[in-house]
């Protein structure tokens, strides 16, 4: 019964899919308003059908219904509820039908939030998101169905990947990074149709892909920050990034999405870099297909895993298509899209920009042939070989550096043209605390470059952005006579763009300043330990006080009862175990954090005797790392800030704007009433 | 501003990104060439005789039987690494994982030095993701049965 729903639904999805896009195309060249509306009535019912297919699987995994293929590979009677519903994203069959249903979801979102826009080039985007989601149906209906009919219906599952139901951030890691790839196809649907619609000259769909955008941006962000998260609490070896090929697959459009969130202003306010911006929505678009493949093709284990599997080559043949397809597009109206603006000044917010987009190019592209590498190597010399984190490290280090400095020196800049006396009165208070900083950090005993370089770059950034806060705070305190809390909330609403995206700058300064310093000063110390004993890592005691064992739910938990204690006080009692899965041969580390402010303590239980007479304890202290997944917090945040739509839209005061000593001030710019499209 | 001031200035802009890109190109490629990590068996490492000796190498195989020795006050853990047709010793300091048992499958990081012994920095064990039911007698909930039933230490 669910693989007769469930499967049916997808076929019916996928034959209305393609009907709705031939009824968007004929709509938009006939100029038919009644064909546009029964494209959107097709997108909306694909979406419903999708999601009832979405249903029935995850009713059948509730219900542990073996006879559907996908159950029977992922489901277990023994595992809890939670991680039950979330084996919807598993394995690979459910995680694309999961991929689908959002793509329709955000297609149908689209629609009802563009569908009354002048023109065409919407009619065109929903068929561009109806033609993504054709795709990933075609997977579902071939080579990934996850709807076989099991004969004979088994009794039990083997259940998920054990590693994948250890932690609940796994509910939320994979939900967010698919928000985050799903929601970047958006801003390329509208590309896509403003070009074929021809109205991409009126340079109107940056402003609805802007927001989209954001907002896709803000899962990426917060997928990106979870995934760390996990690595660090799961995995056990004490840190969060190792440059592995799945986390460089959710990194390389992040760092193009963010290029395009920057350079996009510069199209808005001087009309330059208007080819460049079509170009980094198709390559950041291509670029979360292209993780697609890489993180569920198999490809990564080996190219022949790759091969046996016929799923890889869909993709492939997917990314040609998309790549040879749209930069063809680009490349036709390139001439239509001189740009507008000159670069007046080398000293501007213009180059800042550009400047910053040519280091997120760079890195995407080290970070890509890092990865592509191993691969190509296999499949043309025959050799396995991997590119060390080593080889990462030593290419984006500087180029992270140089972004930091950056961060510190591009809000202080203007657009067009910059006054040097100002400019150089504005960043004199953070150039002597960059300077502070780099003398501390240098007799504390940091001899690394890097590190010294990103806490300095890092404090100068940060003052130079806090400082925006300062004086814009200041002169709505000193013109209107109000409180600081008072002007702060009052100077972010007037401007949720600029304001919002400094506090982003400002999370982001706090995350680097945490990576530096765990990765800078982490003390790592591995020991056998009998119950009673103590042992002192970077001024932390950390003692053993009990091994034990328990059973549980679908597992075995071996585990340590662990004190940490600071000043002869116990401020912590920590539990790191290593659990047995029933399904599995290895067991899953099981660490243990005590987090504050300004350190960590990681305990993670490496090997226990049987008789539990002694355990060996892996005990890491990294400080500031807290700071990361609060800096992360506040990245998102600051999105959010810019992403929430502004009632008002204020007219800026023609080309100079605002120098370098005038604040924004809120006070010179008139509003006026627009209604902007949400 | 003149239009040749214009052109001017555009062309000294394409040529620093040019000279910019080149030599980021360069310091890619020297920065790959370096940092590669060839991934070979047993038999591999020991047919490339000294050209293997001290680089970094990913060692993959099956431990040998009965070789594992491991010093639970020292760290010290040794064992033998084979793809069914030869050996090689590896050492390193650390803890095996639990599950570290003979037979199973591994890839250790580390170097090959001169005494033939390969020094790993790194140790993972092979996970499979298809389901191997324990051995009888073997299940973590047999073989751990006194710390499960609170007869361990106690405080």
């Amino acid at each position: 019964m669910n693989v007769l729903v469930g499967l049916s639904a997808l076929q019916i999805a996928l034959g209305l899919s393609v009907v709705g896009i031939i009824i968007l195309v004929a709509g938009a060249r006939r100029n038919s308003p009644r064909l546009r509306d029964a494209g959107y009535a097709a997108v909306y019912t694909s979406f419903g059908l999708v999601t009832v297919s979405t249903l029935t699987m995850v009713v059948a995994l509730v219900t542990h219904d073996f006879s559907v293929s996908y159950v029977a590979q992922v489901g277990s009677r023994s595992t809890p509820l939670l991680f039950t519903i979330i084996s919807l994203w598993a394995a690979l069959e459910g995680s694309i039908l999961f991929w689908a249903f959002l793509v329709f979801g955000l297609a149908a979102l689209a629609v009802r939030a563009h569908r009354r826009e002048p023109g065409h080039s919407f009619e065109y985007a929903a068929a561009t998101m109806l033609a993504i989601g054709v795709f990933f149906l075609i997977l579902l209906v071939g080579p990934a169905n996850p709807f076989h009919l099991v004969v004979p219906t088994p009794s039990d599952g083997p259940g998920p990947n054990p590693l994948l139901q250890n932690h609940p951030l796994m509910a939320v890691h994979p939900p967010l990074l698919y928000l985050g790839y799903v929601g970047l196809s958006v801003p390329f649907a509208f590309a896509v149709g403003a070009m074929v619609s021809g109205e991409v000259a009126d340079d109107r769909w940056i402003r609805s892909a802007r927001r989209w955008t954001i907002a896709a941006w803000i899962f990426l962000s917060a997928a990106i920050i979870a995934g760390m998260w996990w690595s660090y609490e799961v995995l056990g070896w004490g840190g969060y990034w190792a440059w592995d090929p799945v986390e460089n697959a959710s990194f390389m459009p992040w760092l193009t999405a963010t290029a395009f969130l920057h350079s996009i202003m510069v199209q808005e306010r001087r009309g330059m870099l208007r080819v460049w911006n079509l170009n980094l929505v198709v390559v950041t678009f291509v670029l979360t297909v292209l993780g697609t493949f890489l993180t569920r093709s198999g490809i990564l284990s080996s190219v022949h895993a790759f091969t046996q599997g016929t799923i890889g080559y869909y993709f492939l043949a997917f990314i040609a298509i998309v790549l040879v397809a749209s930069l063809a597009l680009v490349a036709g109206y390139a001439p239509e899209l001189r740009q507008r603006g000159t670069l007046d000044d080398p000293l501007s917010r213009e180059t800042a920009f550009l400047v910053g987009n040519l280091l997120l190019s760079v890195m995407t592209f080290t970070v890509l042939l890092g990865t592509l590498f191993p691969l190509v190597a296999e499949a043309v010399r025959g050799v396995k070989v991997s590119v060390g984190g080593p080889f990462f490290n030593q290419m984006t280090l500087p180029v992270i550096v140089m972004l930091l400095f950056l961060l510190g020196v591009g809000p202080a800049l203007p657009w067009r043209r910059t006054d040097r006396a100002k400019l150089s009165r504005r960043l004199l208070v953070p150039a002597a605390v960059m300077v502070t900083v780099a003398i501390a950090v240098v007799a504390m005993g940091t001899r690394d470059v890097y590190a010294v370089l990103a806490f300095a770059f890092g404090a100068f950034a940060l003052t130079t952005n806090l400082q925006e806060f300062w004086t814009g705070a200041r002169a709505r305190m000193r013109g209107r006579g109000e409180r600081v809390f008072t002007a702060l909330p009052r100077l972010v609403r007037g401007n949720h763009h600029r304001y919002g995206g400094y506090l982003a700058h400002t999370g982001l300064i706090a995350a680097a300043i945490g990576i530096a310093a765990s990765s800078a000063f982490k003390t790592e110390r591995e020991i056998t330990l009998k119950p009673g004993e103590a042992v002192t890592v970077a001024g932390r005691v950390v003692r053993l006080d009990d091994v034990w064992g328990r059973q549980e739910q679908g597992r075995t938990s071996i585990g340590a009862d662990v004190s940490v204690l600071s000043g002869g006080r116990v401020v912590a009692h920590l539990e790191p175990a290593q659990r047995f899965y029933e399904s599995s041969d290895t067991p899953i580390p099981t660490p243990a954090v005590h987090s504050s402010a300004a350190r960590d303590v990681y305990v993670n239980l490496m090997a226990f005797k049987e008789d539990g007479s002694s355990a060996t304890i892996r005990v890491l202290v990294e400080p500031l790392v807290v700071w990361i997944w609060l800096g992360g917090g506040i990245v998102c945040l600051g999105a959010f800030v810019g992403f929430w739509p502004q009632r008002k839209r204020y007219a800026r005061a023609p080309a100079v704007a605002h120098t370098t000593s005038t604040v924004p001030n809120a006070g010179e710019i008139r509003p006026v009433q627009v209604e902007v499209l949400s | 501003m003149t239009g040749s001031r214009r052109t001017r200035r555009g062309a000294a802009l394409g040529i620093a990104v040019a000279v910019l890109l080149g030599a980021f190109g360069y310091l890619l490629y020297g920065g790959i060439g370096s940092n590669l990590v060839y991934f070979l068996t047993p038999g591999e490492l020991l047919a490339k005789g000294t050209s293997a000796l001290d680089v970094p190498v990913r060692l993959g195989g099956q431990i040998v039987p009965g070789s594992v020795a491991w010093n639970a006050q020292t760290l010290d853990l040794r064992f033998r690494v084979t793809d069914g047709t030869k050996e090689v010793a590896v050492r390193s300091t650390g803890t095996p994982p639990q599950m570290f048992r003979p037979g199973i499958g591994v890839i250790v990081e580390g170097k090959y030095d001169r005494t033939g012994v390969f020094h790993a920095t790194n140790l993972m064990v092979r996970h499979s993701n298809e389901y191997h039911p324990p051995e009888p007698g073997h299940s973590p909930k047999e073989a751990y049965k006194s710390l499960i039933n609170g007869s361990g230490a106690t405080p």
